[in-house]
């Protein structure tokens, strides 16, 4: 880590040390496969560029998704927030997705956001399984607490698990009662939810080295939902 | 009986609509009118399908509510519900008011705005059209008859996941022809079958169908203009005349059926229709079948005479029903990925048809298409309406 003051070391909330995403690659509905990797800090200003015209996309709530995981991840890349990472779906290194969260401590995860930009081939149910994969099986935690923003992530998340209620616990998004995804429920949905094959060949693996956003037609095309009405 | 013809045709996009139903209908309706260039002549009747609007949209007497949309007063005007066949049955209503001489030009539309529901509101509501003593008090659902027709199917006539994965396949890949379609993404084998990850890709909702062997829950409308004879000689454009239409019904419950697996109510409309037509299967240059589940295109394709009883997946295995086959089926990606609308579904098929045999169907074009037909099937099968349609020589 590059020299900072003192002032800004005391500004940081302190580090838990994490262990990284191994990469894993996902044969999608279309046959394209998609590679899921951990994205760098030095990468977060192409996640922002992405997400920055969702900001006003109100359709399936993805403008409070948008401007909540950009702050999210502003804070991330300025150390601002204590232990989060971020996952990123890429399909021949195209962004089709991203997922965040952090650790609350060693035992309990929090997830943060998830944001499909490439629908309809379920990335956003794959990315969010990726997520509970690494709080439970590379960070080792017991439980995960989750909020859906949305209806859909409602049906992905709290129906399709099932999720656990814990309301008690007001989550990070917004004081909103939470919900929990235990260790067990997790593998009990694993084989039906949790995909994806590694090692990743290595031409793959390169193919996603770099972050390539998609063209704002598909986005729009893909997030906000072509024009009806067309005749 | 008159002879009747389709002078025009046209469709919203189907998918998630923000606009209203009638707003929707109107749309549709207003694109119909457009490529019927009827000029100064009047519409004399308006006739409006949908199943669903009084329960999930609060809305009844959409035939009215059309007409003073479009103002199009003082024709007259009502609304049919005949479950998924109600787009068919109001094109025979309109139909039927041609030929009777009772009107020269009827504007028939199909509209649905189903997907203000949620999910499990929208399947009840789909689920009602159900027995329901014996089938819907215990719980039946459309995928739960079609998952049980299909495990039938599959035991009886050697019929295979795959032969279900193509159908998806090759109507996935159609509609990314059709900008009218609501899913316009191609699948693969691998996807949604033979890949570890197809269970997470395709997950199961009615074993043996999965999810991509089911239609999805689209809103649209879709609406046709017909025509008498001395109209459509005033007109520009091929005329596509109304053939044959035929209708048969079969029992409520689905058990109570000799035999489950032959969709008795397709053969004896079908049959109808091409006797009406003059014409035979074989006459036949592009279907659309009512696939609203993978195996019921099979099962159609056989039942209507195209195929032989359990033969249905063994021409698709040959690619006999592809775009570019000895019978195109579905065209339009079906309601399998154009989307299912309900109420618009029927008129939606013979849109297509119509837009096929004008040689207006661009990137999805038959070639020399001169005969269609379709196959618009209510209930599970319990009530079935199939036309024929053919262009004819101006």
């Amino acid at each position: 880590m590059a020299h900072i003051s003192e002032l800004e070391a005391s500004l940081r909330p302190p580090a838990m040390e994490m262990p990284p995403y191994p990469p894993k690659v996902i044969t999608l509905a279309s046959g394209e496969k998609m590679v899921v990797r951990q994205v760098e800090r030095d990468e977060i200003p192409t996640l922002l560029e992405a997400i920055y015209p969702l900001l006003w996309v109100e359709r399936d709530f993805y403008d409070i998704v948008a401007a909540r995981l950009f702050g999210e991840l502003l804070a991330y890349k300025r150390y601002r927030v204590k232990d989060e990472y971020v996952l990123a779906g890429l399909i021949d290194g195209v962004l089709a997705g991203m997922v965040n969260g952090r650790l609350v401590d060693a035992k309990t995860g929090m997830s943060y956001h998830t944001l499909t930009i490439r629908r309809g081939l379920r990335v956003g149910s794959h990315l969010f399984a990726a997520k509970m994969e690494y709080h439970v099986e590379h960070c080792g935690q017991e439980e995960i607490l989750i909020v859906a923003e949305s209806p859909i992530g409602f049906r992905r998340w709290m129906i399709e698990y099932p999720l656990e209620k814990r309301f008690e616990v007001q989550h990070e998004l917004g004081g909103v009662p939470s919900w929990v995804l235990p260790k067990e429920t997790y593998y009990k949905a694993k084989p039906r939810l949790v995909a994806g094959t590694r090692p990743v060949p290595e031409e793959l693996l390169a193919s996603a080295e770099t972050i390539v956003l998609p063209e704002e037609e598909l986005v729009v095309r893909q997030v906000a939902g072509e024009k009806e009405g067309e005749t | 009986m008159k002879p009747v013809y389709i002078a025009g045709a046209g469709m919203t996009k189907f998918g998630r609509a923000e606009w209203s139903l009638i707003r929707l209908a109107s749309e549709a309706s207003r694109s119909a009118l457009h490529h019927a260039a009827l000029g100064e002549i009047p519409v004399d009747g308006v006739i409006v399908a949908n199943m669903g609007a009084a329960r999930v949209n609060k809305q009844t007497a959409l035939g009215s509510a059309l007409v003073d949309q479009l103002a199009l007063y003082p024709a007259m005007a009502e609304a049919v519900e005949n479950g998924p066949a109600s787009g068919a049955s109001a094109f025979k209503v309109g139909c039927q008011a041609i030929a009777s001489g009772m009107a020269d030009v009827v504007l028939v539309t199909g509209v649905e705005r189903m997907r203000v529901v949620n999910g499990l509101e929208g399947t009840d509501f789909v689920a009602s059209l159900s027995h329901p003593e014996v089938e819907y008090i215990y719980g039946v659902t459309l995928p739960s008859l079609a998952g049980m027709f299909a495990r039938l199917v599959m035991d009886r006539f050697g019929v295979e996941r795959k032969h279900l994965a193509m159908v998806a396949i090759k109507n996935h890949l159609n509609a990314t022809r059709n900008p009218y379609a609501h899913i316009q993404q191609a699948v693969t084998m691998e996807g949604i079958l033979t890949a570890p990850e197809a269970i997470v890709n395709n997950p199961p909702i009615a074993e043996p169908l999965h999810m991509f062997d089911c239609c999805p829950v689209s809103d649209g409308a879709a609406a046709v203009v017909l025509v008498s004879e001395e109209i459509i000689s005033k007109l520009a454009g091929p005329p596509v005349r109304v053939a044959g239409i035929g209708q048969a019904t079969d029992t409520h419950a689905v058990h109570e059926r000799e035999d489950p697996t032959d969709l008795k109510a397709v053969r004896l409309a079908s049959e109808k229709a091409f006797s009406m037509a003059g014409l035979t299967p074989a006459d036949v240059d592009v279907a659309e079948l009512h696939d609203a589940f993978t195996i019921l295109e099979i099962a159609e394709s056989e039942a209507a005479g195209f195929f032989g009883h359990g033969e249905g997946h063994l021409a698709l295995e040959r690619g006999e029903t592809a775009l570019d086959g000895r019978l195109p089926i579905n065209p339009s990606g079906g309601l399998k990925a154009k989307g299912h609308p309900v109420g618009a579904t029927g008129v939606a098929q013979l849109v297509e048809l119509t837009w096929q045999l004008r040689g207006e169907a661009e990137g999805r074009q038959v070639k020399d298409a001169e005969i269609a037909y379709a196959c618009n099937f209510g209930g599970f099968g319990n009530n079935v309406v199939a036309t024929v349609l053919r262009r004819e020589a101006r």
